[in-house]
Order: structure tokens, then sequence, then C-alpha cells
């Protein structure tokens, strides 16, 4: 006997996607997050495509706090090169106030069947009978679970991966390191998202600023620390200075991305891990919400498949890996390969391009057109990356 | 003797540091940072991750 079907680690939105989906097949499912209120403190810049989300969820003015049109990118010498939403990927489209988005997902999880748990932590994993005791803390009290399946969403820190024999450890250029302020009595459009670019504001990643309704902005950094001399803050600090000196922060978030690219397998014996856990944020953008839900879906079918089957072993949980990597493994890889071409790019290049595209119309910009600019003016620099382009 | 310690003003939360970590040597308990010492090989790698510039190595 075992006290549930599935145990989902952590409440964000891979694990409450994959706990909704795992419940609406049928299964027992758990849900647990070791914090007290799901979803603070927020870990993100809140943007996401409108595709990307509205194929799990239908857009609710509850907790989307703006909605993009633009995205404009800005050289170290200030040239400035505007994509529409719909060109620019993954974190452009709507902003989200994901304070409450988190909240709402895991509800619907209760709603279609899961049992939730906050103040909870998984703290120890042992493998026996073919099933998983886990070891779970709850508002201070230790108690032991059994579970056929074990789903990580446990997020950029994940221990679960570590306890199934999955070594998804993060090296320096395999990170990114991050602070953002939510700042008020500053100047921006309210439906443009903003990035500056160039190792002079942010080495080995960028600058962003995403606004949160008219009022408010999301201005945040991340840096590579390998290539950071100062923390994420210093440079964030220095930029805001510079740039908003009369501007109020009147939030701070804290995190750390993962730039990893995809890794070669999310499963072990009774485990499959999702989203952060499993590095599936994009290594360009940092976006990873969507991915997220992605896996946890995949993920929630897998397990039911498996339970179907009475088999967990890691052979038949490869469908996971399958499905993920068909849905998006694929440009992880692609876009960890162009990150680290772009990462070798220094200001005066950056500059050049963006001055050649400056003033571009906007239907005819996007990323692809971008890379190919790019390929055409270096084309030395560029030459193994044709495949991907053209 | 060497150890790493975390300034708990600065600190943010947020895990980065922990998913650095090759010896599993830290763990984010809810908002607090746990340090085991006797796994901390004084590597650093979390101190150069750290946004927070919330982490040090003091004698
Ligand atoms: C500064 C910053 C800006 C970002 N901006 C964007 C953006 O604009 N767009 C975008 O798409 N993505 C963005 N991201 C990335 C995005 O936030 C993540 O990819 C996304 O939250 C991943 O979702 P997840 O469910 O995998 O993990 P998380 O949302 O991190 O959730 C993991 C959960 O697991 C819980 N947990 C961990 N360990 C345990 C345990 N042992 N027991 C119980 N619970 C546990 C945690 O408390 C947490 O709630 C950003 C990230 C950062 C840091
Ligand atoms: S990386 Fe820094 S801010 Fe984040 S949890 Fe670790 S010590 Fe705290
Ligand atoms: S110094 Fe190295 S071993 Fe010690 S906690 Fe930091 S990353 Fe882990």
């Amino acid at each position: 006997m075992t006290d549930y079907d599935v145990v989902v680690v952590g409440a964000g939105p891979a694990g409450s996607i994959a706990a909704k989906t795992a419940a609406e097949k049928g299964l027992d499912v758990l849900l647990i997050e070791k914090r007290q209120e799901i979803g603070v403190p927020v870990r993100c810049a809140e943007g996401v495509s409108r595709e990307g989300l509205e194929k799990f969820v239908n857009p609710d003015s509850k907790w989307i706090a703006s909605e993009i049109e633009n995205a404009e990118i800005i050289s170290p010498s200030n040239h400035k090169v505007v994509l529409s939403a719909e060109n620019a990927g993954n974190e452009v489209g709507y902003v989200l106030e994901r304070k409450i988005f988190d909240r709402y997902l895991a509800r619907l999880a209760s709603k279609a069947g899961a049992d939730v748990l906050t103040k909870t932590s998984a703290v120890s994993f042992k493998r026996e009978n073919g099933t998983v005791k886990l070891g779970i803390r709850s508002m201070g009290e230790f108690s032991e679970i059994t579970a056929k399946i074990v789903i990580g969403a446990d997020g950029v820190e994940s221990r679960v991966a570590k306890w199934a024999g999955i070594d998804t450890t993060l090296k320096l250029n395999e990170i990114e390191s991050c602070v953002q302020y939510l700042m008020t009595n500053i100047e921006f459009d309210d439906d443009t998202t903003y990035f500056w670019v160039g190792r002079k504001y942010a080495p080995g990643g960028y600058i962003w600023l995403f606004p949160k309704g008219k009022d408010a902005a999301n201005v945040g950094i991340g840096v590579m620390p390998s290539l950071a001399e100062k923390s994420a803050k210093w440079y964030l600090d220095r930029f805001v200075e510079e740039h908003f000196p009369e501007g109020e922060i009147v939030e701070v978030v804290v995190g750390g991305v993962p730039v990893k690219g995809a890794i070669d397998t999310a499963v072990a014996d009774n485990v499959m891990l999702a989203g952060d856990a499993a590095r599936h944020t994009d290594p360009i953008t940092g976006g990873g919400i969507i991915n997220a839900m992605s896996a946890g879906h995949h993920a929630a079918i897998a397990a039911y498949e498996a339970i179907k089957a009475k088999d967990y072993s890691k052979e038949t949980l490869k469908r996971y890996d399958e499905k993920w990597k068909s849905d998006f493994g694929e440009s992880l890889v692609r876009n960890k390969k162009l990150q680290e071409k772009m990462m070798r790019l220094d200001d005066p290049t950056l500059d050049r391009l963006a001055k050649s595209l400056e003033g571009m119309p906007i239907e005819e910009m996007s990323v692809r057109r971008l890379a190919f600019e790019l390929f055409k003016k270096h084309p030395r620099l560029l030459w193994d990356l044709r495949e991907f382009i053209v | 003797m060497k150890k790493l310690i975390v300034n708990r003003y600065r600190c943010g939360y947020c895990g980065a540091c922990v998913a650095v970590c090759k010896f599993n040597a830290n763990e984010l308990v809810e908002t607090y940072l746990e340090i085991y010492e006797d796994k901390c090989t004084l590597c650093q790698a979390c101190v150069r991750t750290c946004p927070m510039n919330a982490l040090e190595v003091v004698e």
C-alpha cells in the first residue's frame, strides 16, 4: 500500500500543473510546498508569452499586471532595436502578478482533487520495494509517506534531483545571478519591455525593465558569476543610480536562473524532475515559466501511464524525457549554443549591430532576423551557427 | 579556522548558492539558509554566485 500515487515536491508553476494534470487523470496526488505561502517570496520578472500561457490557462485580469506590445533592446551606446511581442519570444506578451498566479495554479490543482500542504518540506528520500519513502516535515512535524512516483518540481535549489542521483549542480557559467527591484517614480512606456545588453551593464546577462501596470516596473539584472567581478546587486545599483536616480524601490527580488541548456535526463527510478529543478529555463532569455508548466504537464501524463502499467522504473519514465525534449528540449540546446556565442560579442560589436538595425520597421524585426544580421556581419564568428539560422 | 558565513541581513533566500554547491553543504530551509560546515570545502562557488554578496569566508 502506498499513501499516494504521486507526490509533487514544490508548488511553483511546474509542480502545480503537474499535480493538477495528474489529479485530473484520476491519480492520488499530494502537492507539498515548503513555504508557508505559495508564490512568495517571488523569484521572477514575471514576463510570459501570450501563446505559451494560453496553452494552460485563460488569462485573468486578477493576475495579469500588464500587456506588452513591444520589446526594446538597448545597446551599450544607446542604440535601440524594437521588436514586436510576437517576434520577441518567450518572455514578452503578459507581465504576471506571480504572487497571485502561483496561488491560482495551486488552487486549480486542489480543485482537480490533489491534496495540498504548505509549510511542508521534503527532507529525506529512500527507495523501498519499488516505491519511495519520502520524509516530510509539515509545520514542524516529521512523517514518512510512501509514493509510487515523486515529481521533483522543487526549483533551482532542487534536493529531489540529488536524492534521485541526477546531478544538476550548476557551474558558474550555467547560472544567472539575479536581483530585481520593483520601482515606482520612474519613466517608461507601459506596453514595452526593455532590455539593456552588453558587458558594460551586465557581464554575461542583461538588465530588464518589465512594466507592472502604469506606475511601477520590475527593474532587474542577471549576471553570470564566471564573468562578473562584482555581485548582481552591485551592477544593478549602479544602473539604477544612473538611469533612475529619482526612482523608489518598493520590493526586492533575488534569484538564480539556470542557463545550463538541456540536461541528458530528467528521470531516475520513481522520479521525474520538472521546471527549474530540471534546468528547463531558456538559456538566452532566462524565461522558465512556460517550460515549467509544459514539463509539469508531460511529467504528470508519464506518471499516469507508468502507474497504469504498474512500472515506475527509469526505463518507463523515460517517455517523459522524450516528451519534454521534443517539446522544448531542442530549443534549449540551440539557445545554449547561441548564448555561448553571444557572450563572446564585445560591446563595440553589439553597438555596431544595434546601430545597423536601429529604426528598422517593427514588423520586419524578429530574433531570427537579428541573428541573421549578426550572421551577415560576422560570418566567421557565427559560421558554426548556420544550421540554426538559415 | 576558516569558515563560510552568511549575512542574514543581506540574504534574499533565493537558493542560487544551493544550486551551485557540489558538496551538498548548504540548504534553503524555507527562508533560512543552512550551511553544513562539515561538508563545506570552502570552494567559494556560492560566494561568487550570491546576487546579494551575502556569503563570505572568514577566519
Ligand atoms: C530574477 C528572476 C527573473 C525571472 N524572470 C522570468 C520571466 O520574466 N519569465 C519567465 O518565464 N521566467 C522567469 N524566471 C524564471 C522563472 O521564475 C522560473 O523558471 C519558474 O519559476 C520555474 O518554475 P518551477 O515551478 O520550476 O520552480 P519555482 O517557481 O522556483 O518553484 C519551486 C518551488 O519548490 C519549493 N521547494 C523547493 N524545495 C522544496 C522542498 N524540499 N520541499 C517542498 N517544497 C520545495 C520552493 O519553495 C518553490 O516554491 C525568472 C527567474 C528569476 C530568478
Ligand atoms: S545566494 Fe545569497 S541571497 Fe541567495 S540564498 Fe544564498 S546567501 Fe542568500
Ligand atoms: S563554499 Fe563551496 S562547498 Fe561550501 S557551501 Fe559554498 S559552494 Fe558549497
